[in-house]
């Protein structure tokens, strides 16, 4: 009995300290604003939608991989897999949640942005260390 | 026998935790987040003398298994202070880190009183039996780890509550406490799954290793990426809006 409270509890603080920890890695990224060029590349002029993320998620595995965002990345596709399946489910029953997943959504597609923006400058940045070299 | 995975996951977990040390400490904020670093430390020697005893009596061996538990125990001790002193830094600005550390000791104290009950009681009823089964001592092991990763659970999310009331912007500190309270309740759910279902044996040597990389992992990349003064409205994060 104790244990299966122990574990009814423990995974719902789980789903809640993931959803804020995703959140605060998106946080960081929503401030920065981005170039004209990965604007017209992913087609994202000021507010994300939902639906970007998969294409930007692809851009973004065209581009050599940064160390230093590998982690976030991984852990914001598993953010937006878990929203994408609250969208497909209980956001049918509670229309409210539908808008909620949907703006998250979306700003998971625009941290993926900024990731491709860095990953880009990230590319630049080592072309131009060879060309030096 | 553990496996090619198992060691390849284990040798990971060890470095994740030294490259917390280094990125604290190349960051300047060795001294700032003691508790911290100093468990981190404390889990790197805990794997090198429990591969140490692996390799002497082997992992099926009774005293890799005693080792390995309450070294786990331990830790989870160490973790506590590690939180402690995450309380310490919400605090601070309300000159009430003796306080929580009074409080924080005392509620330390009395799970170890109530988890020593449990086991005392077990223990007697088990000799009464003239039984003292190795499998059995290995389940009160596994039900005070349980307990004790939720007592650390409850405490990380009572300081998350706190941090939103209080409007915390730190960054950094922010991870550093949702990271923790993600270990714990990976930690307490498994612990508690494994209590209710012995069916699940088979995953379990996946589950822990992968898990125990996390907390090293999100707390190298808070000390690494995330600058000492940068800020967040804590509001956002909240997954009831506010």
């Amino acid at each position: 009995m104790m244990a299966a409270v122990i574990f009814v509890f423990s995974t719902a603080a789980l789903l809640q300290f993931f959803i804020s920890y995703c959140r605060s890695l998106i946080a960081a990224s929503s401030k920065q604003v981005l170039s004209a060029e990965v604007k017209d590349v992913t087609g994202i002029q000021r507010i994300a939608s939902g639906d970007d993320f998969k294409r930007v998620m692809q851009l973004l595995q065209l581009c050599p991989e940064r160390p230093e965002d590998r982690n976030s990345v991984q852990a914001i596709g598993a953010y937006f897999s878990l929203l994408s399946f609250l969208r497909a489910t209980l956001a049918r029953l509670v229309p409210p949640m539908r808008a909620w997943t949907e703006s998250e959504r979306g700003h998971c597609a625009y941290f993926a942005a900024v990731a491709l923006e860095r990953r880009i400058s990230f590319s630049r940045d080592m072309l131009a260390q060879q060309m030096d070299a | 026998m553990l496996g090619a995975f198992e060691y390849v996951v284990w040798i990971l977990g060890a470095l994740l935790e030294l490259t917390v040390v280094v990125c604290s400490i190349a960051k300047g904020s060795f001294r700032r987040y003691l508790a911290i670093n100093v468990y981190m430390l404390a889990a790197s020697f805990v794997n090198i003398v429990r591969f140490k005893i692996l390799f002497t009596y082997g992992f099926r061996s009774s005293e890799y298994g005693y080792f390995y538990y309450y070294s786990d125990l331990l830790l989870t001790i160490g973790l506590y202070f590690a939180l402690i002193g995450l309380y310490s830094y919400v605090f601070e600005e309300m000159g009430a880190e003796q306080y929580v550390r009074f409080g924080a000791l005392l509620l330390l104290l009395g799970t170890a009183g109530f988890s020593f009950a449990i086991v005392q009681q077990s223990s007697s009823r088990i000799m009464g039996h003239f039984v003292l089964d190795s499998r059995i001592m290995g389940h009160l092991v596994l039900e005070a780890s349980q307990n004790l990763y939720f007592v650390g659970l409850v405490l990380t999310y009572v300081l998350w509550g706190a941090m939103l009331k209080l409007r915390e912007t730190r960054t950094r500190l922010i991870q550093l406490v949702l990271a923790l309270g993600l270990y714990f309740s990976v930690f307490a759910a498994s612990y508690a799954l494994r209590n209710l279902s012995t069916s699940l044996n088979g995953v379990w040597p996946y589950l822990i290793p992968i898990s125990g990389c996390l907390l090293p992992l999100a707390w190298a990349y808070a000390f690494w990426r995330i600058p000492e003064d940068a800020r967040i409205v804590p509001s956002r994060l909240a997954v009831v809006p506010r």
